[in-house]
């Protein structure tokens, strides 16, 4: 679907501005779509560390039964499923669980470049409420590479049976983007989660994600020179201090994507807000 | 200082010279930097009330099933449990289906057959081969998976799974395997298919290639009956009769743990062999205890494992049951193909201390093990003169009412203690059925480790029963 098309759809299917982006409004209005995903508006990317119960929010959004397990590594593919919010059509892909997004592994390799060329409208951050401090590591990383993001602090009833709480306020300021606390098991919270999505996607919600300040003085000198240098090579890119990033890191799939202009691809695809459901690079 | 233009190569040139500058340590301050932050907003995001200290339920549990002491017992008596109650569970449903499909239906069609004038080679062919191999395999095997997968599943929802793991863990890396490759073995006393589709749990390719590798050697619930009915006819005759149901018994955990052996000791071989490489890395993580869900849980292990597996099993098994038809029932010189194949194979079997009948068997029921004892009483039958009128006809599996008969069928079939217990060992030691072959070549995506896995186990059972063959021999002079 191209631009085009997407504002000829709107066009005729006019969207009540104001009832649309009301919580009352879109309660209960989820439709799961399964493996249903064609003409999607959005993509929407599940990133999380193993075992977080991320493949339970996947199921609880699209409906189908991806096999959960208390387990960690269970989701061995790329598992994608669809479901319609408000006037929407949302494809959500799941990526495989990881501790970071910044090593060698093959899983990480497959978040993390789904984050960046995939380009999805919104990374959904599924995190353990009962070991947020460790999960915030994962978080901190996604926000490297994306704006456009949502924090699912899930498992919030283990939480409260460990006595633990977590104050949503706090780390939706710190971090810049919506945190919203869920036990997907339950389905509580899910309705919150979806909103936000919805929010975050639709622009209404514009995120000012946290970004990690605390380096050495060298390192962080030599960030802002790459990551000049980046923006001036590419204009338009959102997340030029990401690519710095991996440039100091010499990720070699990141120094291809600066030879082959790539990621200027990236930059056009963002700006244009044009939905990518087809061509994703795994 | 001349102004460059910046271009892909003076950013990346750029990049490198600051990369080389920084070293090693970039990567490093960058986590610190990160785990800083993370510290920092949990801290003020975070708050815990000071109850969760006094009593920890989680950590309780771990303390006693993870101890150096308790642990391993703890999770010895769980599992026993498991398998007792799958056999005994088991049994019912699956002396209900066999009533209904071998016992009902089955003279049923070829009644029907009869009064539709099919002649005798189709119905045979059809119905005695096709449609009882498949019967067969629904009625022996579908029982125990529906038990066995369930509870397994059970215990992973509840978070029990990986403290096993974490147990076996020590274990394993001397084997240069992975801890999680006891869960998948442990899923192979069920079903072999089932454990090798498991082993997408092991993320590192190296240590899930040798747990799919091995899975074989973990006695699947198709090569129980074998083992308990002919540890009671051959070794449990061997000793007293008060002790005979003691013996038989430790015979087929004998069996059961030498298994378990060689799967730690192949592991071994294959990661300083052919799997050679350097140990890769890899965090165990002991997650929470939750309660299961328990009606999910049976949907999924239904519909995932169980229904998955049994469907393979029966695309496999129906043509088998023609090809098994037709060897005993095709005559070429005035004896069947059966004959003709038994004929020529037996002294090479018998060196091995077991027979043709044996081998033959283990060819044509390569579909699933079930399927070995029925058609090894079949072909003892047809070969044998003294047994005429025996059984259901050529070609036709069958099982005898009680042990006793089979012992007879056996015994006048010229088997011996030794043909028992080489049975008992060539049905833990011999290549994979084809559900589990086609398995791994789908897991592995490569026709190599689909070899390797069917040679290895036959070759070692080929040698181990020489062995214990000629062994014997000398000892019995």
């Amino acid at each position: 679907m191209t631009t085009a098309d997407k504002k000829t759809a709107t066009a005729i299917q006019p969207t009540p501005e104001a009832c649309a982006t009301c919580p009352a409004f879109n309660a209960g209005h989820l439709t799961r779509l399964g493996i249903t995903i064609t003409d999607v508006d959005y993509v929407i990317a599940l990133a999380g560390n193993p075992n977080t119960g991320k493949s339970t929010v996947f199921n609880a959004m699209t409906g189908l039964r991806q096999h959960t397990g208390n387990w960690p590594g269970k989701t061995v593919t790329r598992a994608e499923g669809g479901f319609a919010y408000g006037d929407k059509k949302f494809k959500l892909v799941d990526l495989p669980g990881t501790y970071s997004l910044l090593s060698m592994s093959a899983d990480e390799e497959v978040a993390r470049d789904f984050i960046l060329f995939g380009r999805p409208d919104v990374t959904v951050i599924v995190a353990d409420a009962t070991r947020l401090e460790r999960n915030l590591n994962l978080v901190l990383q996604v926000l490297e590479i994306t704006d456009r993001a949502v924090l699912c602090v899930n498992l919030m009833d283990e939480a409260r049976r460990h006595n633990i709480s977590v104050d949503q306020r706090i780390l939706a300021k710190e971090l810049g983007i919506p945190v919203v606390l869920t036990a997907a098991r339950q389905r509580e919270g899910m309705d919150a989660l979806l909103q936000s999505i919805f929010e975050v996607a639709s622009g209404t919600f514009v995120c000012r994600p946290h970004r990690v300040h605390t380096l050495p003085r060298d390192v962080a000198e030599a960030l802002d020179a790459v990551t000049a240098r980046v923006r001036k090579l590419f204009p338009d890119l959102p997340n030029a201090r990401w690519v710095a990033l991996r440039l100091l890191e010499g990720d070699q799939r990141m120094i291809e994507a600066v030879q082959s202009g790539e990621l200027r691809t990236v930059v056009s695809n963002h700006t244009t807000g044009a939905p990518i459901a087809e061509e994703v690079t795994a | 200082m001349t102004p460059v233009r910046t271009t892909p190569d003076t950013v990346l040139a750029e990049a490198n010279a600051l990369r080389w500058k920084l070293g090693e340590d970039y990567h490093d301050s960058l986590m610190e930097g990160i785990y800083a932050d993370a510290a920092r907003i949990a801290d003020r995001a975070v708050t815990r009330s000071g109850d969760a200290q006094r009593f920890d339920l989680d950590r309780t549990i771990d303390r006693i099933v993870t101890s150096r002491w308790l642990g391993f017992p703890v999770m010895v008596l769980l599992l026993s449990v498991v398998f007792w109650v799958t056999i005994v569970g088991a049994n019912i449903p699956s002396a209900f289906l066999a009533s209904i499909l071998l016992d009902t239906i089955h003279p049923w069609l070829k009644q029907g057959a009869a009064g539709l004038g099919f002649p005798g080679w189709l119905s045979g062919f059809l119905i005695d081969g096709g449609y009882l191999a498949g019967a067969w395999v629904v009625s022996v095997m579908l029982p125990p998976m529906a038990v066995f997968f369930p509870i397994f599943t059970l215990l992973e929802d509840f978070g029990y799974l990986p403290r096993v793991a974490f147990n076996m863990d020590a274990l394993y890396r001397h084997a240069g395997a992975h801890g999680k490759q006891s869960l998948t073995m442990t899923m192979g006393f069920g079903c072999n298919a089932a454990g090798v589709v498991a082993a997408r749990v092991i993320d590192s390719p190296r240590e899930r290639l040798i747990a799919i590798i091995t899975n074989n050697f973990s006695l699947c619930n198709g090569r129980w009956p074998t083992q308990i009915l002919v540890a009671g006819i051959f070794v449990g005759a061997l000793a007293p009769p008060y002790l005979a149901g003691v013996v038989s018994a430790g015979a087929v955990v004998v069996v059961a743990v030498l298994g378990v052996v060689l799967s730690l000791v192949v592991s071994w071989g294959l990661s300083r062999t052919v799997l050679k490489g350097e140990a890769s890395a890899f965090s165990l993580e002991l997650p929470p205890y939750r309660p299961p869900r328990i009606l999910r849980t049976l949907y999924t292990s239904l519909i995932d494992r169980t229904l998955y597996v049994l469907w393979r099993a029966i695309v496999f098994a129906v043509p088998a049951g023609f090809v098994i038809w037709v060897v005993a029932n095709v005559h070429i010189g005035g004896i069947s193909v059966a004959e003709h194949f038994i004929n020529w194979s037996n002294p090479f079997g018998l060196l091995l201390g077991l027979n043709g009948v044996i081998l033959l068997a283990y060819i044509i029921a390569i579909p699933a093990n079930e399927i070995v004892v029925p058609t090894v009483l079949m072909l003892t039958v047809l070969t044998t003169s003294t047994l005429t009128g025996v059984g259901a006809g050529a070609g036709v599996m069958f099982e005898a009412d009680s042990a006793t008969t089979t012992a007879s069928i056996l015994h006048a079939g010229g088997w011996t203690a030794l043909t028992g217990i080489n049975l008992m060992l060539f049905s833990l030691l011999h290549n994979p059925c084809s559900t589990t072959i086609y398995t791994i070549y789908k897991e592995t995506g490569s026709v190599k480790w689909a070899a390797l896995a069917t040679v290895i186990p036959l070759a070692m059972g080929f040698a181990v029963c020489f062995a214990v063959a000629t062994l014997w021999r000398a000892l019995a002079g």
